[in-house]
């Protein structure tokens, strides 16, 4: 049978390819040149090859910069996923106070990165901020520029308060979407208040759940602005994350190439971590039906 | 035995359910007729001990069991939704009542079993409900009720949302399957022909009352007033204001004999409720009344013809064998056989219903 071309379509899938090339693809192959190649200035560039992932996978600072990520997203995650599921399951289902509730909810997510870390670099000041001086008078040492611990604190706390309400509202969209019969029939079964959250609200907010894991873990692993705003990566180089080690690495010292290297292995990994999720979590509690079982 | 002694429910100023009285023996099948709204759910969860009610007294075997929590009633619901635990197997989906209960896992074994293979679920036992069709889905909530054992089950239109095949299939099996347990077993349905294949007694259901709770044929043949014989006809019941002058009835431009065992009564206003399968187009060689109007619609189901008819103070409905040609806009005249003629008084209490059962 004859094929009918019509190179018409051509023309409808120029502008989504624009639109990508300038987005995605160009970036992605400049930072992939700079990678493979070395340069002394005056635009000259000479081929490296591997020499620079080799360089960035050997090297230390590489090393402590990833554990510094993989332990903040770890932490970022055990608290900020709980503590959303505990304050979705209290938020009212209906009445006066739901749009009150969902609106407080969705303050912090308005806010932008840097001045969340300012207000917060503020309020830790011993000297003006309210928080700092009340530790302080209380007499807790507290001290996010030199102390480590801290630091590590502030920037935690920083993030469950901006971001934990984005893992409430999911959650709460999909605790609200699950029939009033369900409850019922737990009811008349007689199930206990743990089950009905084991086996019908958590089964229920499985969907909700796998994405809001994907975008804390996403969004906590590239973790920048605010150990940026406070502290800068200090104190020592205990709150240099990736993303700044790479920031100082190519704008500050202007290494292109490792630089490069870097940010590729930071996107694989990324990439990696959040297909093996994905496909976990989906996968959890829904096997596919046996084949050859049909009725 | 479930005794209701004058339940109302009231939310705000309205009444859901008012002045509820029904007593419906061990091993009994029940159904409640009602159309939307008419308070159906509202009675069963007063019956199940989800609600309380705002007046009167529930007994179960003559004691109240109003101060019970539902959990400790021993009854079992199932609903037009399909409910499962979504992330049990349909096994342990039917094995999660007696878990609750603390019985012991033979017996759970057995039971399990026993109410799959009945609810024919034997192949599907290890998947999850989502994995399952609708019809497979709601009989995994069927088989859950039926193991538990409970004194009282009530199902809330629980084949609405299966498709037609499915349904006709549960509709027999169901109170066979559930008449074996001895339990009083609640049936809630929108649907008259749906009561009429279950048998057992109805309680037809008209905003928040019952207007009666009888036998179901008997409610069927002899409604007690109007509003029930209009809850229990689908389509509705075609009702013909008629005056009585003598030993006729007339309406309109035309008359018929009145019922002869009422022919005695004192003229005046009275109503006479004719199911749409006694109305024709072609008029019968027994007496009939003529209605004039027009045609407003026709629907054409298969074999059957429905065929809507504008008249002067009511809108009609001949339910007709065969396909039939009609236009839309035609003045026509509907006969009402005079035989199937259910005639209510001006409160509306029946007064004569057809001598031959069938109507």
């Amino acid at each position: 049978m004859d094929k009918t071309y019509n190179n018409k379509a051509w023309l409808l899938v120029i502008p989504v390819f624009l639109l990508v090339a300038i987005s995605a693809i160009i970036p992605i192959m400049t930072v992939v040149n700079y990678s493979v190649q070395d340069t002394f200035g005056n635009n000259q560039f000479f081929w490296a090859g591997t020499e620079w992932f080799e360089d960035v996978l050997n090297s230390e600072r590489f090393w402590d910069a990833l554990g510094r990520n993989v332990l903040f997203s770890f932490i970022i995650l055990s608290i900020e996923i709980p503590l959303g599921i505990a304050i979705a399951l209290a938020m009212p289902k209906k009445g006066p106070w739901v749009p009150v509730c969902l609106v407080l909810m969705a303050l912090p997510l308005l806010i932008p990165w840097n001045v969340v870390g300012t207000i917060w670099q503020i309020f830790g000041r011993a000297d003006i901020g309210l928080l700092g001086h009340t530790l302080d008078s209380i007499g807790i040492n507290y001290n996010y520029t030199a102390n480590v611990f801290d630091a590590w604190v502030t920037i935690i706390v920083m993030d469950v308060w901006h971001w934990t309400s984005l893992v409430v509202l999911l959650c709460y969209a999909g605790l609200v979407s699950i029939p009033e019969a369900y409850y019922q029939a737990a009811r008349i079964d007689g199930a206990s208040r743990w089950s009905v959250f084991r086996f019908i609200q958590l089964p229920k907010m499985r969907g909700v759940l796998i994405i809001a894991f994907l975008l804390r873990f996403m969004d906590s692993f590239m973790i920048y602005t605010e150990p940026f705003v406070l502290t800068g990566g200090g104190p020592g180089n205990s709150t240099t994350f990736m993303s700044i080690d790479l920031v100082k690495q190519a704008i500050g010292q202007f290494d292109l190439g490792p630089a490069a290297a870097m940010s590729l292995i930071y996107q694989l990994i990324v990439l990696l971590v959040c297909y093996v999720f994905f496909t976990v979590m989906s996968n959890v509690g829904a096997e596919k039906p046996e084949q050859g079982v049909e009725d | 035995m479930l005794e209701l002694k004058n339940i109302s429910k009231k939310v705000g100023n309205s009444f859901h359910i008012k002045d509820v009285s029904l007593t419906m023996e061990k091993g009994s099948l029940n159904v409640l007729l009602g159309p939307t709204l008419s308070g159906k759910t509202t009675l069963m969860r007063l019956m199940a001990g989800l609600d309380r009610p705002t007046e009167g007294d529930v007994l179960m075997n003559g004691g109240s069991v109003l101060g019970l929590p539902v959990q400790k009633r021993n009854v079992a619901m199932v609903y037009q939704q399909f409910i499962n635990y979504p992330a049990m197997t349909v096994y342990e989906n039917i094995a999660s009542p007696m878990r609750v209960a603390g019985i012991d896992s033979e017996t759970i074994d057995r039971r399990v079993l026993q109410a799959a293979e009945l609810m024919k679920l034997k192949p599907y036992l290890d998947r999850t409900p989502l994995n399952l069709s609708g019809g497979q889905q709601q009989r995994t909530a069927l088989a859950r009720a039926l193991v538990k054992d409970a004194e009282l089950v009530l199902l809330d239109e629980p084949l609405a949302n299966l498709d037609y095949k499915l349904r006709e299939e549960l509709r027999v099996e169901l109170p066979k399957i559930f008449a074996e347990t001895g339990a009083i077993f609640v049936y809630a349905t929108t649907e008259p022909q749906e009561a009429l294949l279950l048998g057992g007694q109805t309680a037809t259901l008209h905003e928040g009352q019952v207007t009666q709770f009888a036998d179901t044929i008997d409610v069927y043949n002899r409604p007690g007033d109007l509003l029930t014989a209009q809850t229990f006809s689908d389509p509705p019941m075609n009702v013909i204001p008629v005056e009585k002058r003598g030993p006729k009835f007339f309406a309109g431009d035309h008359s018929v004999d009145a019922p002869s065992n009422i022919s005695g009564l004192r003229d005046g206003s009275y109503k006479v409720g004719v199911r749409p399968h006694h109305a024709s187009l072609s008029k019968p060689k027994s007496k009939a009344l003529a209605i004039d109007g027009t045609i407003s619609t026709t629907e054409i189901t298969g074999s059957e013809s429905f065929i809507h008819l504008n008249a002067d103070q009511t809108n009609l409905v001949a339910l007709m064998h065969g396909v039939h040609r009609v236009n839309v806009g035609d003045d026509a005249s509907l006969y009402m056989e005079q035989s199937k003629f259910f005639v209510f008084d001006a409160n509306e209490k029946l007064i004569s219903a057809p001598k031959q059962a069938g109507a």
